[in-house]
């Protein structure tokens, strides 16, 4: 018996072109809590799923209790007592609580043994671990926290001496938060092992023993809980970046143009998403909303775009409402001064199928210019594109290529060329350089600068703290849906990074 | 290479994967032939010879195109709004109702052009209306369009049937059916466009409608490639977030794409009502608007391939009458097991061959490279 | 006591023509609460009833048709299997393909083996199933109430009747109570919990579509050895749509599904039996209603103006590993 529960040697994952985990080494010592942490797209949920079994790695050897094993998949990593909570709950939303945690670890053929046998298990677990939850409740009339604690419970009956929870708070209130962490150390007082993924600073102190730091793919440092601080650990997430610089002068900030009063959008199950946030962006400034992915940034863009239907508070589009919580018309918002590029250009900002410049149209296909008759006119059209790949030096300058054809900097300029020469007054941009080239990122940062120029409001969303600082004239801190600080964009990055963490000030952050 | 979904040329996708696709589909046919111990070439021989044989075959093989034609864009159009419109059956059934109306109407009194544009709204009119329910339904209710177009496929059958049992048949006629029209509600035939090609005709019943069938094409690509409204539906037939994104009106989209592909299957309903039977009759649909499913999927949803697509279903049912003629051990129903075949390899297994004919253009495009590579040094 | 009598009668063709229709819906049942859709249960009934036509005029076994309806009726459900799991076509294409398929084929094949205008020989002796009576039945039957209900309605009917009925609690049985049945229902709601737990989602939805085979069998066979003595062309006239009508009416559910057949049946019984006869107040009611009253009742189930049929969540969809 080795005190070590896993040990990950040199392990390396590519997908086609990028490479998820580079060279990855990792010890997680027995009957200990230990956090990986780092920002989004570091890789944690990529090597955890390579411990699950999931994916299989290109190089490197996994050591389950001091032996080398292979997982190639979950049920060989559940045989080694490896168990798994998933960031999306991998439940049968139909079925009871104990018909979820027999699934697939029934051990007859007929259920009635078996049924019996896991409710005993299951107020074993329950009554071990503190784990109460009614066995014959339907999962999807249980609230989030007792999910999780259904899918904690579906690992320990599959004798899971290893748990693996990914991004595990992503879902649950603070409280519900707070009695996860109690089942943490509980379950490791009895022994288990945790490996805890998350990118919020907090949770690590709160917690875990050790902390690895994951950055850009790489294992980047190992450190006891109670020897760093969270300080240390938001500067190895981050690293020491060239600081990217965009020229761009003094902002003249003039009206009004865009103002939120107490937005709050919840999604389908309830849930709180974005929290009563306000906020006002003037003309010629650029605001910009920083935040780890998931904090409610998207739902904010997409509930002002009117493409989300927000369930409280006001928005006003130059001096006018927008029934953001009623059916507010995208189309309608455009003839109102509003140019929107979405997060997602694969799916929303882009129909990829089409021609290139049937997508320069989206969203503006009722607009007079392209109408002949009854007809749209393509030769409008066209000549329409032609002028705006040109200006926008989209390559390969073809407007009749399919738009799946061009590459992620040049798609991301036929969004971005149909939303700005609008001449809109308000420009809501998401995520303005996700999958873009070096070159094309220059060019977007110059363009966006350019507009609050010209006397735009400029709403910025970026899980890119680097963009954020360079472009925005004003910071705003997204964390758990709400807003919780202002900055000015000399902001120091350690600050910044701390209130993304969910820190509320440094005085918090040294207790 | 590592995606071989990715990029085909043009040809390969529009052309060569149907063909491959068709073939193969025609070579299961064959072994059906052989299964009952006949000869697949000499089916083939048949099939034809029976279809394009001569003059009065052509016309019938033109004949029973118009008709596919028309269910096979009703198809499209809906599946360009990124709806499975299962229910041309029943639309092209309802729709005949519109055409035997005008013409029990107009039919002694008013010459054939003035009752066909009629006619033509009729139909479109009913058809439209069955498949505006069904539309409504998912697009207010969120019940699955491909099951309500099912039960309506039904629902419509018996409805016709009550109708030209009790209410459209003439008094004292045992027959379900209605009565005769006269000149105004017959169809002119086109047999002067075969005589072009110095073709002659014969009894074949290729009527007018053929013309309304190819005008109704080119309406399609006009308005699904041309028109507003044919933009939005493919917006939200390809994706339903850009939709939402550029505000498109999903609920609106569904019901006018269901509605307009309902009106295409009512026109159908023209050809054989006016163009040959001269009444309505029990039935007289025939399976049409399931031949259209796969007219549609032969040809890629374009009116481009619809057409090839509607005449090669109107070759196997003129060529296939031949054979069950020529060949007494295969009947027409030769005919629904090869278009059966056609929508299991066109459309459920379309993906089948693509990877093998994707690495086949890999591995091409790949050696000429290094062959011109090679050249270059 | 005419009533009385014109009742049973009524009844006993409502059992007599939900056979089918609950061996196929329950082979609908097992294949969409896996998550693969079936319209081809039409198909699959054709196919079968023909071989099982086939299969006992030749050999003059009725065990012998049996045992070939239901291959052929696995065989057409491993090709749908192939088409939407494997290849991850679209179930309804596949479906309509397999439909139109096994029409034209039986025809062909029927013609060109038996030249019968399409029909297999009559079947009579050995080569079809006949009526199993209860003890007593006869004795029974003059007993007011009692014996008409003994004697026409539980006694007399055939084997593959019984076994029907038995089905429906086996196939709640499956669903409910074995480890088979939790996953099946698993693999239809959420195929990545499924997977995660290391069960292989492929090859479950393999099982299910097989079992959907067997039954849509076991519905074929019914019609053309027991219900009928040979088959006919086009013989299911759409009983795969209605028993696909009825499960959808059932919400999914083998207790309901019993239910949708028999009263879906027993419009078509009471159908059968009105005709022509005028109802007391009410008079003629137009068969063509009746016949598509089992539409209409599901469309307007559908669109959710009687309780809300939710089907199975990641039914239709064919599943890919995510990333």
């Amino acid at each position: 018996m080795s005190d070590i529960a896993i040990e990950l040697r040199g392990i390396d994952k590519s997908f086609g072109p990028v490479h998820a985990n580079k060279n990855i080494n990792l010890v997680v010592k027995k009957g200990t809590i230990h956090g990986i942490i780092g920002e989004n797209g570091a890789g944690k949920s990529t090597l955890m799923s390579i411990l699950y079994g999931f994916y299989q790695a290109d190089r490197g050897d996994i050591l389950v209790d001091g032996k080398v094993l292979t997982i190639k998949d979950p049920n060989a990593a559940i045989a080694s007592g490896i168990g798994m909570v998933h960031q999306h709950f991998m439940l049968v939303e139909n079925f009871t609580v104990l018909e979820n945690v027999m699934l697939g670890a029934e051990d007859s053929p007929v259920l009635n043994a078996s049924i019996s046998k896991a409710r005993i298990e299951l107020k074993r677990l329950e009554k071990e671990y503190a784990l109460e939850v009614n066995p014959d409740a339907i999962i999807e009339e249980l609230p989030v926290g007792l999910q999780q604690r259904v899918e904690i419970l579906k690992a320990l009956y599959r004798k899971a001496d290893i748990l693996i929870l990914d991004e595990p708070t992503g879902v649950l209130t603070p409280p519900e938060a707070d009695h996860l962490f109690r089942i943490l150390e509980q379950l490791k007082n009895e022994g288990k092992t945790i490996i805890l993924i998350t990118h919020k600073l907090r949770e690590i102190m709160a917690v875990t023993d050790e902390v690895s730091v994951m950055r850009r793919g790489e294992m980047v440092a190992t450190r006891a809980t109670d020897k760093t601080s969270v300080e240390e650990l938001a500067e190895l997430m981050v690293g020491r970046r060239v600081l990217l610089r965009v020229e761009k002068g003094e902002a003249r900030p003039g009206d009004v143009k865009l103002s939120v009063r107490n937005l709050t959008v919840r999604d389908g199950r309830g849930v709180t998403m974005v929290d009563d946030v306000s906020f006002d962006i003037r003309a010629g400034e650029i605001v910009g909303i920083a935040g780890v992915a998931g904090n409610g940034q998207s739902e904010l863009l997409e509930a002002i775009a009117g493409i989300r239907r927000a369930t409280g508070g006001t928005v006003e589009l130059n001096g006018s409402t927008v029934d953001v919580t009623g059916l507010a018309d995208p189309a309608e918002l455009r003839t109102r001064g509003l140019a929107h590029v979405p997060e997602d250009r694969h799916h929303v900002g882009l129909v990829l199928k089409f021609e290139e410049s049937e997508n320069a149209i989206l969203g503006y296909h009722r607009d007079p210019a392209y109408k002949k008759g009854a007809l749209l006119d393509i030769a409008a059209m066209r000549a329409d594109a032609e002028e705006k790949i040109a200006r926008y030096d989209i390559r390969p300058p073809n407007p009749r290529l399919k738009t799946a054809n061009f590459s992620g900097g040049n798609q991301q300029k036929i969004v971005l060329a149909r939303e700005m020469e609008r001449n809109p007054d308000v420009l809501i941009i998401g995520q303005p350089t996700r999958g873009v080239d070096v070159g094309a990122i220059e060019f977007i940062h110059k363009r966006i600068i350019e507009m609050r120029d010209q006397g735009k409001a400029v709403l910025l969303v970026s899980v890119e703290l680097d963009e954020i600082r360079a472009l925005s004239d004003r910071i705003l801190v997204m964390f758990a849906g709400r807003v919780v600080g202002e900055r000015t964009s000399d902001a120091d990055e350690g600050d910044l990074g701390l209130l993304m963490a969910g820190v509320e000030n440094r005085m918090e952050a040294a207790q | 290479m590592s995606n071989p979904y990715a990029k085909l040329p043009g040809w390969a996708e529009y052309g060569l994967i149907p063909l491959v696709n068709l073939v193969v589909a025609f070579l299961v046919a064959g072994l059906v032939v052989l299964l009952v111990g006949e000869s697949p070439l000499e089916a083939a021989y048949h099939l034809i010879n029976g279809a394009f044989g001569r003059g009065e075959y052509i016309g019938f093989t033109l004949y029973y195109a118009t008709t596919f034609i028309f269910t096979g864009l009703a198809v499209a159009v809906a599946s360009h709004a990124g709806l499975f419109n299962i229910g041309g059956e029943g639309q092209a059934y309802v729709g005949g109702i519109g055409v035997a109306l005008v013409c029990l109407w107009l039919d002694r009194i008013m010459p054939w052009y003035v009752v066909f544009p009629l006619a033509i709204l009729g139909s479109a009119a009913f058809g439209a209306l069955w498949a505006f329910l069904p539309g409504w339904l998912q697009a207010k209710r969120g019940s699955h369009i491909v099951i309500t177009t099912i039960m309506f496929n039904f629902i419509a059958s018996s409805l016709m049937v009550y109708l030209l049992t009790r209410v459209l048949k003439p008094l004292g006629s045992m027959a379900p059916q209605t009565r005769t029209f006269e000149a105004g509600g017959q169809l002119p035939k086109l047999d002067w466009l075969l005589g072009i090609f110095g073709l002659d005709i014969g009894n074949a019943p290729f009527n007018i409608s053929f013309l309304l069938a190819l005008l109704a094409a080119f309406g399609c690509w006009l308005l699904i490639w041309r028109t507003r409204l044919g933009y939005e539906m493919r917006v939200m037939g390809h994706s339903p977030s850009a939709a939402r994104y550029a505000g498109i009106k999903d609920a609106r989209i569904t019901v006018i794409a269901m509605m307009i592909s309902g009106g295409l299957c009512g026109m159908m309903a023209l050809n054989p009502i006016m163009g040959e039977q001269f009444r309505m009759q029990l039935d007289f649909v025939q399976g049409a608007g399931f031949v259209g499913i796969a007219v549609a999927l032969m040809g890629r949803s374009h009116p481009a391939g619809i057409i090839p697509a509607a005449i090669l279903f109107g070759m196997l049912y003129q060529g296939g009458a031949e054979i069950a003629f020529e060949m007494p051990t295969i009947s027409r129903d030769m005919i629904v097991i090869i278009q059966g075949l056609v929508i299991l390899f066109a459309g459920a297994l379309e993906n089948m061959f693509r990877p093998a004919i994707g690495r086949i253009f890999a591995s091409v495009a790949s050696s000429r490279s290094a062959s011109s590579a090679a050249k270059g040094a | 006591m005419d009533v009385f009598h014109m009742l049973v009668t009524v009844l006993e063709s409502t059992i007599r023509v939900s056979v089918p229709l609950i061996f196929a819906a329950l082979g609908g049942l097992f294949t969409e609460r896996a998550g693969v859709f079936d319209i081809g249960l039409e198909g699959k009934m054709l196919g079968a009833a023909f071989a099982a036509g086939a299969v006992a005029a030749v050999t003059g076994n009725v065990w012998a048709g049996l045992l070939a309806a239901i291959l052929i009726s696995v065989l057409l459900s491993l090709v749908h299997g192939y088409a939407s799991i494997t290849q991850r076509g679209s179930q309804i294409v596949s479906g309509v393909a397999i439909n139109f398929i096994v029409f034209g084929s039986t025809v062909i094949l029927g013609e060109a083996w038996f030249r019968q205008g399409g029909r297999t020989p009559a079947l009579a002796g050995d080569a079809r199933f006949s009526t199993i009576t209860f003890p007593f039945a006869e004795e029974i039957r003059p007993v007011p109430v009692i014996g008409p209900i003994y004697a026409d309605l539980i006694s007399g009917h055939f084997f593959l009747t019984y076994l029907a009925f038995a089905m429906v609690p086996i196939t709640w049985w499956i669903l409910y109570r074995t480890r088979f049945g939790l996953r099946l229902r698993a693999v239809g709601e959420n195929p990545g919990a499924v997977d995660t737990a290391g069960i292989s989602v492929v090859w479950m939805r393999y099982r299910a579509v097989i079992c959907c085979g067997i039954l849509a069998g076991l519905g074929g066979a019914y019609l053309s050895l027991a219900m009928t003595a040979g088959f006919v062309k086009g013989m299911t006239a759409g009983k795969g749509y209605i028993a696909l009508a009825a499960l959808i009416f059932a919400k999914w559910k083998p207790l309901n599904v019993m239910l949708a057949c028999l009263l879906f049946g027993f419009l078509d019984a009471l159908a059968i039996r009105l005709q022509g006869n005028p109802l007391p107040l009410i008079g003629q009611i137009p068969v063509q209603l009746m016949q598509a009253l089992p539409y209409i009742l599901t469309v307007i189930l559908l669109a959710g103006f009687i309780g809300k049929a939710v089907p199975p969540k990641a039914g239709g969809v064919p599943y890919v590993k995510e990333r």
